[in-house]
């Protein structure tokens, strides 16, 4: 009687909040089904990153909590080269494609020219493209490129580290002159006339007054490069050489083989290494 | 002041696309005055002002300042800085910073720079908030913090973009005075844009009033109320009656009109007219005088009938109706404290207006 007495009370609740209006069959039907959909999507990940702890060499039964394929995963030099493998690509590519997608946004927000329209649009197609078909013709680029080198120089050109990076920096370009735009567009341009009345030629205007206040979006155009870079399958994939595999490819590798704990482990990290990325992305737009 | 040019414009045409914002305008500003452009918006003041300080050129035409010819010299090299109407300051630099900015642009040694820009913190009584950031500052601060960031750089010129024009009634009027009382001080010639003719009487030495383009008028504040030369700038500053008519002859100093409907009036014209011409007659509503009817007319005396009255405090507001058509404004001031009534007109009440010709215009076109 004791037990079932606080249900009675939740029932009591509800059944108040029936009659008050407060609570709707419709309203609740919408709560359970968010639930639902969060659940379809958080699930699988809050599982991996739990079975990422098991003691289970087949990381599918929780037989207790250890650190050990975390422990592997750093002594795995595959693994671990093809971390090292993504650091580079993702922190050259950001560089890279913020600094090239940063002055396309300010030329496509500055200044009025012929083909900007046309410009302006494909700038934003590689966001919708299918990724695989950019992977695809990055591919057929390549080969092509590495043709001409031949012929005019003999030099034989392999995929390699080179390639996917130039891939990435290619899709990353998009991504960041979005973010900047948006941060040039509430940019107030009276205060560059403020800077060149007070004696500032172009150059210091830009330095002290409009990166400074642009800054924020070209962090956060960066870190959407960096993480979009990180995570990136297809194009690696495509373009990366023998022997120059990415973290996203090798994991892919590893797991046509087996699903261990370590997989789990390495995708966890990327999973805590993205969020951390975006949530930082996020929080520099706010502050402006 | 002296008599020596600071600014001219010659002959200076701005076109945007298909549109004329300033159309042939020549115009010579003097050392150390305040002067002002005034019109409605749109009427090319702030594209004269813009182009002085270079951030636009002109299609045609040249602006000239302390003698050197500017063309195409940019922004940063000309010899005048700007109060933007919205300060433009910077958000990511505190008060100090922003006024320091233009003696750092200009390689000022460092020990030079603090202490000009206290100078001018003081000038504009801002010291003590040299660390805040522009958004925390009032409006009237962040006004006080633009100035001081242009006067800093003594320049020659300063040039005035509506500055005013965020600030509420109260502040504004305290910071009109406060700017005349500084350009005083500092002795810069002041070039203030203003669509609101009363600021522009209170500060300026002289006014241009400018419509369309065109600059209509240039005069000091005492000219363009007391003798505006067209109907236009008589009706932007402060306000009057307008009669149309035509001239049918001279009498003394003064040219005579008749209305459609017979009424004849008599006041200054700037030039002779000849008979025949379409005038209009212009006098002001505080230079026109309310009698009480005592028999005979007066001379320029007209009959009519108290309309409406409104008590305003230092004035009472009254209109006369003539005849079916014309109704005259008059301002009459309560130089008297009273609460009698009978003090006061009333409506309904026969009254005699009359326009002494020496306070009434006659202006063509």
């Amino acid at each position: 009687m004791i037990k079932t007495a606080p249900a009675t009370t939740t029932a009591a609740r509800m059944q108040t909040a029936f009659s008050e209006g407060r609570l709707t069959w419709s309203g609740l039907a919408l709560t359970v089904f968010s639930i639902l959909v969060y659940l379809f999507l958080y699930a699988p990940i809050i599982v991996l990153v739990v079975f990422s702890f098991t003691r289970d060499e087949f990381g599918v039964r929780w037989t207790g909590f250890t650190l050990d394929w975390y422990i592997r995963l750093f002594n795995n030099p595959r693994m671990m080269g093809a971390a090292w493998n993504t650091l580079v690509v993702a922190t050259v590519s950001t560089i890279v494609s913020t600094i090239i997608g940063t002055l396309l946004a300010m030329a496509m927000e500055r200044y009025r020219f012929r083909g900007r329209n046309a410009m302006e649009g494909l700038i934003y197609l590689p966001i919708v493209v299918p990724e695989i078909v950019m992977a695809v013709a990055l591919l057929a680029f390549s080969a092509i490129v590495f043709d001409l080198i031949k012929l005019a120089t003999g030099e034989t050109l392999r995929r390699s580290l080179t390639t996917v990076t130039i891939g990435h920096i290619a899709f990353s370009i998009s991504f960041v002159v979005v973010v900047v735009r948006t941060s040039l567009k509430n940019f107030d341009r009276r205060l560059e006339e403020a800077a060149a009345d007070l004696g500032a030629d172009s150059w210091n205007t830009f330095w002290r007054i409009t990166f400074p206040l642009i800054l924020p979006g070209i962090v956060g155009g960066a870190l959407l490069a960096f993480t979009l870079s990180l995570d990136d399958f297809i194009i690696s994939l495509f373009l990366s050489g023998p022997g120059t595999s990415l973290l996203p490819v090798e994991v892919y590798n590893r797991v046509r083989r087996a699903v261990t704990p370590e997989i789990n482990a390495i995708s966890t990290l990327m999973l805590i290494l993205s969020m951390a990325l975006v949530a930082l992305s996020q929080l520099l737009q706010r502050r402006r | 002041m002296s008599d020596s040019i600071a600014i001219e414009l010659r002959d200076v045409v701005k076109r945007f696309g298909d549109v004329v914002a300033v159309d042939h305008v020549n115009l010579q500003i003097r050392d150390g005055e305040f002067f002002s452009l005034l019109g409605p918006s749109g009427c090319g003041k702030t594209s004269s002002l813009r182009m002085i300080a270079g951030f636009e050129l002109p299609t045609s035409g040249s602006i000239i300042i302390h003698g050197r010819e500017m063309g195409i010299t940019p922004p940063h090299q000309r010899p005048v800085n700007t109060v933007f109407q919205s300060y433009a300051l910077f958000p990511h630099m505190t008060v100090a910073q922003n006024v320091a900015f233009g003696l750092e642009m200009r390689k000022t040694p460092k020990n030079e720079i603090a202490r000009r820009v206290q100078e001018a913190l003081d000038l504009v009584r801002l010291s003590g908030l040299e660390e805040r950031r522009p958004r925390q500052l009032s409006g009237g601060q962040q006004q006080r913090v633009a100035l001081a960031r242009a006067l800093v750089n003594h320049p020659e010129v300063l040039l005035l973009d509506e500055p005013l024009g965020a600030l509420d009634q109260k502040l504004r009027k305290e910071m009109q005075l406060e700017l005349k009382s500084l350009q005083v001080r500092v002795g810069i010639t002041f070039v203030f844009v203003t669509h609101d003719q009363e600021e522009a009487l209170t500060m300026s030495d002289r006014i241009a009033v400018m419509n369309k383009g065109k600059i209509l008028q240039v005069g000091t504040p005492t000219e363009i109320y007391e003798r505006p030369n067209c109907r236009f700038v008589a009706d932007f500053i402060g306000e009057t009656n307008f009669i149309d008519g035509v001239v049918i002859g001279r009498d003394g100093n003064y040219t005579v009109l008749e209305t459609p409907e017979g009424l004849r009036f008599r006041g200054l014209a700037a030039r002779p007219l000849s008979d025949g011409t379409s005038v209009t007659y212009s006098i002001r509503p505080e230079k026109v005088r309310l009698l009480t009817p005592d028999g005979a007319l007066p001379p320029d005396g007209l009959a009519g009938t108290v309309m409406s009255v409104n008590y305003i405090g230092s004035d009472t507001r009254i209109t006369v109706r003539i005849n079916d058509r014309r109704i005259i404004d008059v301002w009459e001031q309560n130089t008297r404290s009273t609460l009698d009534r009978n003090e006061y007109w009333q409506p309904g009440e026969a009254a005699v207006i009359v326009c002494p010709p020496d306070n009434a215009l006659v202006l063509s076109e």
